[in-house]
């Protein structure tokens, strides 16, 4: 990893990869619910840079919408409506965390040596499009017609599912 | 470069999972889940550019996961708000009724 030469790409995934880890592990290390969403945000509008980096502008914008404007004020929600003062009252499962640390961190090195000994076929980097949302446009209604219909019917199911599930018994 | 980012990946999707397997409150085991799908996403963007055949069809992928997961987050919070009024709780170990 310390031969990529140092390009204004490599600096901005780094500022970005360090953003993007920071907030994930505050999410996990933080007490109180509140601070795990709004770090978790800022991984949503790291992942949403990435994006642009790999010149995926649309899905950045996409991203920035979605998951740092929709879901983290839906996460909000659940959280104002359930209980959540007491944030992590007990912590009385050390051999559970530890378990799951070390699963979590067998799986990291598996992961890791599978990515050093792939031989990843060097290609080309795609070549810019002009307008990425233009031509996902054009994909999504050439050939991804069904999936794309697919999508808006499990969008509908699911949001007047989440209604009736969370409306209150009318008795 | 693109060993960097699938490296990213592993690390994000490694956090989510220890997260979704150690928090009690059931709200941070679905923003873990979604931090694991977030680490799928960037796999497939990097794939869609640095991939041996780059294409569009990662980013169309990743439009997909985003849609089906902000239909799992509405619906999960509608479960957990449900779960709150019947049992007064959202603690994720406390909800065992399968078990008995």
């Amino acid at each position: 990893m310390f031969n990529v030469p140092l390009t204004g790409e490599f600096v901005a995934f780094f500022v970005l990869s360090v953003i993007i880890i920071s907030g994930a592990v505050l999410m996990v290390s933080f007490a109180k619910v509140i601070h795990m969403v709004v770090s978790l945000a800022a991984v949503f509008i790291g992942i949403a840079g990435m994006f642009i980096l790999l010149n995926a502008d649309f899905l950045a914008f996409v991203q920035v919408l979605i998951y740092a404007g929709a879901v983290s004020i839906l996460m909000i929600f659940g959280i104002m409506m359930t209980k959540h003062q007491d944030a992590e009252a007990e912590k009385g499962r050390p051999s559970h965390e530890a378990l799951a640390a070390v699963g979590a961190l067998a799986l990291f090195g598996i992961l890791f040596y599978a990515i050093r000994q792939t031989e990843f076929p060097v290609s080309q980097p795609a070549q810019l499009v002009e307008d990425s949302a233009l031509e996902i446009g054009k994909l999504l209604f050439t050939g991804y017609v069904v999936p794309f219909e697919l999508v808006s019917v499990v969008l509908t199911v699911a949001f007047i599912g989440a209604i009736v599930l969370a409306k209150k018994e009318a008795d | 470069m693109l060993s960097s980012y699938l490296t990213l990946a592993a690390i994000l999707f490694c956090i989510g999972l220890y997260g979704a397997l150690v928090k009690r409150n059931a709200v941070v085991v679905l923003l873990s889940i979604e931090l694991m799908l977030n680490a799928v996403n960037l796999n497939l963007v990097a794939f869609s550019k640095y991939g041996a055949v780059p294409a569009l069809s990662g980013q169309v992928f990743t439009l997909f996961t985003i849609a089906v997961s902000a239909a799992e987050a509405a619906v999960g919070i509608a479960v957990l708000i449900a779960l709150f009024r019947a049992r007064g709780t959202v603690n994720v170990d406390e909800f065992d009724e399968m078990r008995r």
